[in-house]
């Protein structure tokens, strides 16, 4: 069995993120990177399955500029057995739609059997490059899983809906799948799998040769939100906090009687 | 302009977030037909034309039918934006038909601009203005970012199809949540812990200053995910809705999901050591501190009271 994990590098969430020069991202510079959350359940549900199965495959791609590599080589230390790097500078500035037309040119002619993604990213969170994905290679797609098993023949998944409701689907294979948070226990990548991560195949391939589509969507800006809320901030030492904290509890609500 | 409106429906219930795709019409200044795989017994209250599917003929989860469904409505009414609502539904089913179309989609959007969109990136510490460049385009607007002044009201001139269930995914049934924990929307007074505890045994300390104000503890998602706390404590779109006199966020960044579960309280205190972190919009106090600090330190003053 052939398992592809698409994973994406973002930036750490908690980072102070300035503009980039055109106004039109953010600025790539001075920002931690890291495994897009929601891909790190992609990666860790096609190792579970190759544990299972002992028959298979997981290559893990991702596209983006030199530097998500270094992501991918977490996803090899956490046990994909090779990379698939598609190298392109400005992946920031390509629409859903490209990124997974790229993806789709590559894999056309892989014939794998199954296709693991998140179920969205978390800087941009489209969530469309799964089932777009999907779409073009012609396969099946369940999205938001949150539940996944494989009896050799048919997959059944556990869909996420709202207020805690789930639906439960089957499906043959070849298929895709967009995983949610909680599918699985995403592992930490051991010192030896590290260092055997560091022998692992990892290949690039430049964008151009893979990407022939326009973007069907353009950014006109990217901006800070307006601060609607008009809220206190509290900022100091630790007793003067408590301290202010409880006399605006006193004074605005009724709890402190 | 020409909008098709995609309504949804589960277990023969319209759904109410349904309205928000009419509100945003309204919002566009924009004429509206509707879609809907759902019940005869339970219509949208909406001036216009209604497409409905039942969905004992098409399924409720069935996306290569209503796909099919959808682009037979697209056909016949050449709108120039197809409105989801960026829900399990919607984000499910939006990137197949605006593959199908080679319509642009822009997902999540809050608000527009003109003919631009507006959508959160990075957990809403940014947003960006996005322009289709296509013909057709397909959006899914963020739940609660449009909704309608007032009751909705009117009635559909109904159009049937009909749809057939045959699909290479079956559905096989739906799970409910598991019933029992705690009834969070009962409680007062909720201390919710986020991943910002770093490690279960923090726990501790939020619901050390959840019982001395009289409360509950409460969680947000990756909490329960990784097993600290149970499920019917997470607070959310996936969890519960709660509207307590005081909401105490320790370590939750205030993701949209999260929000969603908890902005109606009454009053609303974050403790973050991120001062940009998106729970400040809704906060009424935000204290920048460290919680493992600032916690234990806000239980003695409120017992020593
Ligand atoms: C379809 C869908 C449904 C979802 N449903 C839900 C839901 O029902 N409920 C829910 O909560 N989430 C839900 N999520 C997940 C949601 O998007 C976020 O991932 C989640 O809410 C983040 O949880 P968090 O704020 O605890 O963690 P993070 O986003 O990681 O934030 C941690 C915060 O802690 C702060 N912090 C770190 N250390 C400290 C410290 N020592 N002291 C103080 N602060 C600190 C950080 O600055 C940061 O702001 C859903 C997501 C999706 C896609
Ligand atoms: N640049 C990328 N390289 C590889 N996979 C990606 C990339 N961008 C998005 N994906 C995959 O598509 C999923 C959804 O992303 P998005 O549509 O941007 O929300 C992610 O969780 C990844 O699995």
């Amino acid at each position: 069995m052939k398992i592809l994990v698409c994973i994406k590098q973002v930036p750490d969430m908690e980072s102070r993120f300035k503009l980039n020069a055109a106004g039109t991202w953010y600025s790539d510079q001075d920002l931690a990177w890291r495994m897009n959350e929601y891909d790190e359940f992609a990666v860790e549900q096609a190792i579970l399955l190759r544990e299972k199965i002992g028959d298979a495959e997981v290559v893990i791609l991702c596209v983006g500029p030199d530097r998500v590599k270094e992501t991918m080589k977490k996803g090899l230390a956490m046990g994909a057995d090779r990379g698939l790097h598609i190298q392109d500078e400005a992946s920031y500035d390509k629409d859903p739609f490209q990124i997974a037309s790229a993806i789709a040119a590559y894999a056309s002619d892989q014939n794998f059997d199954l296709i693991f993604t998140g179920m969205q990213s978390q800087d941009r969170g489209s969530a469309q490059v799964g089932l777009l994905l999907a779409g073009i290679l012609g396969i099946p797609a369940v999205s938001t899983i949150v539940g996944f098993d494989f009896d050799g023949k048919e997959v059944t998944v556990r869909r996420e809906l709202e207020g805690g409701l789930k639906s439960v689907h089957k499906t043959v294979l070849p298929a895709l799948f967009t995983c949610q948070l909680g599918l699985n226990t995403p592992r930490y990548p051991t010192l030896p799998n590290i260092m055997k991560a560091k022998k692992k195949e990892l290949v690039s391939i430049p964008v151009g040769e893979l990407l022939k589509v326009e973007a069907l969507t353009a950014t006109t800006l990217t901006r800070f939100p307006d601060r609607k809320g008009g809220g206190v901030i509290l900022e100091g030492e630790i007793s003067d906090l408590t301290a202010q904290l409880m006399s605006i509890l006193k004074e605005k609500t009724a709890v402190l009687k | 302009m020409k909008t098709l409106l995609v309504a949804e429906s589960r277990q023969n219930k319209l759904l109410s977030g349904s309205y928000e795709t009419v509100a945003f019409a309204r919002r566009m200044d924009a004429e509206a037909v509707m879609f809907l795989v759902g019940s005869e017994s339970d219509l949208p209250k909406f001036d216009g034309r209604l497409y409905l599917v039942e969905s004992s003929a098409a399924g409720e989860y069935n996306p290569e039918e209503h796909l099919r469904l959808l682009l037979e409505v697209v056909a016949k009414e050449s709108p120039e934006l197809i409105v989801f609502l960026h829900s399990s539904y919607g984000w499910d089913l939006a990137p197949r038909v605006a593959l199908a179309l080679q319509a642009s989609q822009i997902s999540e959007v809050i608000d527009c601009d003109g003919g631009e969109m507006v959508v959160p990136v990075c957990n809403a510490k940014l947003q960006r203005v996005v322009a289709a460049r296509s013909a057709m385009t397909v959006v899914t607007l963020q739940t609660g970012a449009f909704s309608l002044e007032g009751v909705p009201s009117g009635s559909p001139t109904v159009e049937k199809l009909s749809g057939e269930n045959d699909t290479k995914i079956r559905f096989i049934g739906y799970e409910e949540a598991e019933a029992g924990g705690v009834d969070l929307s009962k409680a007062g007074v909720i201390v919710s812990a986020g991943r910002g505890i770093g490690k279960p045994e923090n726990l501790a300390m939020i619901e050390a200053l959840a019982k001395a104000l009289g409360g509950e503890y409460g969680a947000s998602r990756p909490v329960v995910d990784s097993g600290w706390a149970e499920h019917s404590r997470q607070v959310g779109s996936t969890g519960q809705t709660v509207a307590p006199k005081l909401y105490l966020a320790c370590g939750i960044s205030g993701a949209i999901q999260h929000l969603t579960g908890m902005k109606k309280s009454e009053f609303i205190v974050a403790i973050n050591t991120d001062r940009d972190a998106p729970i400040r919009e809704v906060a009424d106090v935000l204290v920048v501190a460290d919680l493992k600090q600032f916690v234990p330190a806000l239980t003695a003053s409120l017992e020593n009271r």
